[in-house]
């Protein structure tokens, strides 16, 4: 406990950094899974190309992608962007088989009563699907953040500045204080990332707790 | 670099002998599988009681929850840590790595089996007891096969997860392909680290594609899709026909978190 409060700047200063290389993919993949979750859905001969061709980004293990992505990108080793973009690989890779079956989980019946009142497709996607849909994207978008919270601290091994240098500060000295506060800041960080989309969520479908349908 | 990764990956040399891909490869196999096994007679029990009885299902959601908010490196170092000086030989190395594979790949078994049982059409459910079934043999007979998509579907994706991380064991001394990432960073062999993250992302795509095979003629053709008619599976309700190819811990969730 003192060696955290000593360390309190350090900690806090990682944990900033943590939370950008963490938050900003998750923002960026969001955006990038929605059209591809749409198209997925809206062509059925897209759905299993894009689903499973995405989910396969998933199966690249965190470290070699940190490894292979600068020689690709021609960025330098330690560049952050490289774990930028890996994580926000990752998101697309989760969000676009959620998005896809979120918008597929929005009841037909529904869909035909917004065309019947004289929505076009632009505005019912908009005004009627999304909205239905983001239950579902948010309980993607939170095994997201969450995943992505603890990959990030894999940055450690290329030396990328974020709570998990603590993680091998205190393995190399022996020393446990170090990397007990990582390990807790790390759950933290994962734990506020969730608590800020479940709070989004509320108040994005104010109908569920109308309904008393489970969010 | 592409040239001498391409190079580096078919030279003989680098393909026999204790530190060769072939011994490599069969280490990381063999850290997962043991790893997804333990794991496995943990969680789907587990799981399945759940889903069965409904008791319990908040307090293991939250811990699993908060299971996959655990860093996976930082539990490393600190089992290493704290292991090291208690056990001797190869197995001080070891231990630390299953615990932290066993500890990763709990959560999505777990949530594949209890969203799988809960997800089964309540009729098929009543029908079964109708007919005189024991619970036993409801969960048996009825409600396992009919959650063997989503168990496999958290199988899968814990499997990916478990595979991924496996390359981080080569950290704390131990084998698998993370040795490749490992020892290129510190001669700072750029072709060996990015061959061996090909070697292990062909790894896992080879291990899901065989585990999509034995899905396919495990898995009742009433629920995959195969035969015609209406699927009582849980799926159903996503009105996808679609087996799911490649799973990610989303589809539990998905299913799991469904507005009924």
């Amino acid at each position: 406990m003192t060696w955290f409060l000593d360390h309190l700047d350090v900690v806090w200063s990682r944990a900033l950094q943590h939370s950008y290389l963490a938050g900003v993919p998750l923002v960026i993949g969001l955006l990038l899974a929605l059209p591809l979750g749409w198209l997925a859905r809206r062509y059925p001969r897209l759905y299993a190309p894009f689903t499973a061709g995405f989910g396969l980004l998933y199966t690249i293990p965190s470290l070699a992608l940190f490894v292979i992505l600068p020689v690709i990108l021609g960025t330098r080793a330690l560049d952050p962007i490289n774990v930028v973009v890996a994580m926000t690989l990752y998101t697309v890779a989760l969000l676009v088989r959620t998005v896809a079956d979120a918008l597929g989980s929005v009841p037909d019946h529904v869909q035909q009563a917004a065309t019947a009142m004289g929505y076009t497709r632009v505005r019912r996607f908009f005004a009627i699907e999304l909205p239905l849909a983001v239950p579902v994207i948010s309980a993607g978008l939170r095994v997201a953040a969450v995943s992505n919270v603890s990959i990030v601290s894999v940055g450690t091994i290329i030396g990328v500045n974020q709570l998990g240098l603590f993680f091998s500060d205190g393995f190399d000295r022996d020393f446990y204080d170090p990397l007990f506060v990582g390990i807790v800041a790390c759950v933290v960080l994962a734990l506020l990332f969730d608590a800020v989309i479940l709070l989004i969520t509320r108040l994005a479908t104010p109908w569920v707790r109308a309904t008393g349908a489970r969010a | 670099m592409i040239n001498k990764t391409f190079a580096w990956l078919t030279d003989p040399s680098h393909w026999s002998g204790s530190d060769g891909i072939p011994t490599r490869i069969f280490e990381h196999l063999w850290y997962s599988a043991l790893a997804l096994a333990v794991a496995a007679l943990i969680a789907i029990p587990l799981g399945l009681a759940i889903g069965h009885t409904g008791r319990g299902r908040l307090f293991v959601v939250n811990l699993a929850g908060a299971a996959r908010a655990i860093p996976s490196l930082g539990l490393l170092y600190l089992m290493v840590l704290w292991l090291f000086p208690k056990i001797s030989g190869d197995n001080a190395f070891l231990v630390p790595v299953f615990i932290v594979l066993i500890v990763l790949a709990i959560p999505p078994l777990m949530a594949g089996a209890y969203a799988g049982v809960e997800g089964v059409d309540p009729a098929a459910r009543d029908a079964a007891k109708g007919m005189g079934m024991t619970g036993m043999q409801v969960l048996r007979k009825v409600e396992v096969p009919n959650a063997l998509p989503l168990i496999f579907s958290g199988f899968r994706s814990a499997t990916l997860q478990v595979i991924a991380t496996t390359t981080l064991a080569a950290i704390t001394g131990a084998g698998g392909l993370g040795r490749f990432l490992i020892d290129g960073q510190k001669i700072l062999q750029y072709e060996q680290m990015v061959s061996g993250a090909i070697v292990v992302a062909v790894l896992a795509l080879v291990v899901d594609a065989l585990l999509a095979v034995v899905q396919r003629y495990a898995v009742s053709p009433g629920l995959t899709g195969r035969s015609s008619g209406r699927s009582a599976s849980a799926l159903s309700t996503q009105r996808s026909n679609t087996p799911l190819d490649v799973e990610i811990p989303v589809a539990q969730r998905t299913v799991d978190s469904q507005p009924s």
